[in-house]
């Protein structure tokens, strides 16, 4: 028995999300007394593992599974979870974990609960507190079947560094029918995503047109942070559409959110309220964003963001 | 190709979210029901594959009575048929079980659900789906062209997106982008005229198990209030992202 995590790497380099997941995957470990195994996909340095908690990795180096497949993870996954008799799966929020998730749950007769915030309340029953109604509610959720998959929401749980060191082993699954196959990969380079970003920066209709995104993207630079945009200027065209954050658009879970010239509708606040601290921006005292944030500014983008900008710098260049 | 488009009833979006029965029930009193958004993005691409490409196009909803106006709705934007599965929505296995049953006993090749309901947001329906079928899965859609039996898709993926292909029989997990919202259809008073004549079948569940439960739900602890600082203070808000709120 163990818990067996899935830690997600970039070209060979583990992203945030797979320290955290393997962060959690320690606790529930702990609260079971057992151990954690993690497997890697073309990773070959997992030493870094050891560090938040892993026992032993299990590697996965097959060129099939050179780009993400979902059935073929999954499938491998599964094989490494019966080899090592896991009881309990955590893998992450990010896109391709909850593509994974379900085919997994199927695969291995196990009940699954996403968008997990924080460590399980109880083993036994096995119940944990996860996000519900695109985070208005939560709902504790009891999962009933031998093996559990958990999936961990962004940002939500947070790293916890262990002094341990991993063990690492090849690790060779069958690999079933892919069934879909990729045909080419659109990705932005050098420039920080929103899934993986600590801060947002993010622009509504108040900045007037697409042609003022400069500060905004200067902003975003100071602070390392990801540029993102409401409803209404990815539809008028002012900004692509992956940069719509909202209900319908990307969801944010980021440290920290700053809107900018965004009034604030539902939908939008629907997106981003996983966001632990949100700052607002905005002429409108009345916008409902100033209900929703955590610090507030009453006040004209075009003479507050250039301001802003000059001071972080100087903030920055102290410290 | 036999389409079927997965609907989900779910509170609008600006619905009061509370509960009742010791916080273990969603408190339906005064709220508005709705297709589920994502699922109308793909109820929507459906109606362009029947215009286009001929498909016939069924929609599906496993719940109570209470939901059949949500499933006439969709019949009203062009859907051929509906089927409700008559037992309440309990957890997301369950489902995915009735719904294997209604695609084999349809005989459909291609099934488009949302990527997730905006309620529960469990995100795993259409996958499990697509595990107990043994069809191919695509989530996070946002393009889907069919060419006979093969289908090509866009997903998109955390810093971008990716084309894949596949084939039919598929299960998409779909969201804006399938179609734009400008393209999203409110019923005219012939769809909705046309919506009463078409069938609307009820059929009993299969024997399904559940693997999860819900035990209660909390509502967040209320938001402490918003400190506004002067747009002639900037150094405050720098002070206070630092030391204060320690994300900066």
């Amino acid at each position: 028995m163990s818990v067996l995590v899935y830690t997600e790497s970039d070209k060979g380099t583990f992203k945030k999300t797979a320290l955290e997941v393997a962060s959690y995957a320690k606790t529930v470990a702990d609260q079971m007394g057992t151990t954690v195994t993690a497997i890697t996909f073309n990773a070959d340095d997992t030493s870094v593992l050891g560090n938040y908690g892993v026992d032993k990795v299990l590697k996965v180096n097959n060129s099939q599974l050179e780009t993400f497949n979902a059935n073929g993870y999954a499938s491998a996954i599964a094989q490494a979870v019966k080899n090592e008799n896991a009881k309990v799966v955590i893998v992450s929020s990010s896109a391709d974990s909850k593509y994974l998730a379900p085919l997994l749950a199927i695969d291995l007769d196990a009940g699954y609960a996403s968008n997990v915030v924080e460590a399980p309340t109880s083993t036994s029953p096995f119940t944990v507190k996860r996000t519900a109604f695109t985070n208005k509610a939560f709902n504790m959720t009891a999962i009933n079947t031998d093996v559990k998959i958990v999936g961990v929401s962004k940002n939500a749980f947070g790293l916890k560094e262990n002094s341990g060191s991993a063990t690492a082993e090849d690790f060779s699954p069958s690999i079933p029918e892919l069934g879909v196959k990729v045909e080419s990969v659109d990705k932005v380079t050098g420039q920080v995503t929103i899934a993986d970003a600590e801060t947002v920066v993010s622009g509504g209709r108040g900045l007037k047109g697409p042609e003022n995104w400069g500060m905004i993207e200067e902003l975003a630079d100071v602070l390392g942070a990801a540029t993102a945009c409401s409803k209404p200027v990815s539809d008028l065209g002012w900004r692509p559409h992956s940069e719509h954050v909202g209900q319908t658009g990307k969801p944010v879970a980021s440290n920290l959110y700053i809107a900018i010239g965004i009034s604030g509708a539902i939908q939008h606040l629907a997106g981003i309220n996983a966001s632990k601290v949100k700052v607002v921006i905005n002429t409108d005292s009345e916008a409902p964003f100033f209900k929703a944030a955590d610090y507030g500014i009453v006040g004209d983008a075009f003479e507050v963001v250039p301001k802003l900008i000059e001071k972080l710098k100087a903030f920055k260049a102290q410290q | 190709m036999k389409i079927l488009v997965c609907i989900s009833h779910v509170p609008d979006t600006t619905s009061k979210i509370n509960f009742t029965e010791g916080d273990t029930k969603f408190d339906t009193n005064g709220v508005q029901f709705v297709i589920n958004p994502n699922d109308e993005f793909g109820l929507t691409r459906a109606m362009w594959f029947k215009e286009k490409q001929g498909a016939s196009v069924d929609v599906v909803n496993v719940g109570g009575p209470e939901t059949e106006p949500t499933l006439r709705k969709a019949l009203a934007i062009g859907a051929d048929g509906a089927i409700r599965v008559n037992t309440p929505a309990t957890d997301g296995f369950a489902v995915a079980q009735q719904l294997a049953k209604v695609v084999q006993d349809g005989g459909y090749d291609l099934v488009i659900a949302g990527r997730e309901s905006i309620d529960y947001n469990g995100g795993m329906v259409p996958g499990m789906l697509a595990g107990l079928i043994k069809a191919n899965f695509v989530t996070n859609c946002i393009s889907l062209e069919v060419d006979g039996t093969n289908a090509k898709a866009i997903r998109e993926i955390d810093g971008g997106k990716e084309t894949v292909s596949t084939s039919l029989p598929l299960v998409i997990g779909g969201q804006k982008g399938l179609v734009e919202e400008s393209d999203l259809r409110i019923p005219n008073m012939r769809g909705i005229m046309m919506a009463r004549q078409k069938p609307l079948k009820v059929v009993e569940p299969m024997d399904a198990n559940t693997e999860t439960a819900s035990v209660k739900f909390e509502k967040p602890a209320p938001k402490g209030a918003i400190k506004l600082i002067d747009p002639d203070n900037i150094d405050e808000l720098i002070n206070l992202l630092h030391n204060e709120a320690k994300v900066i």
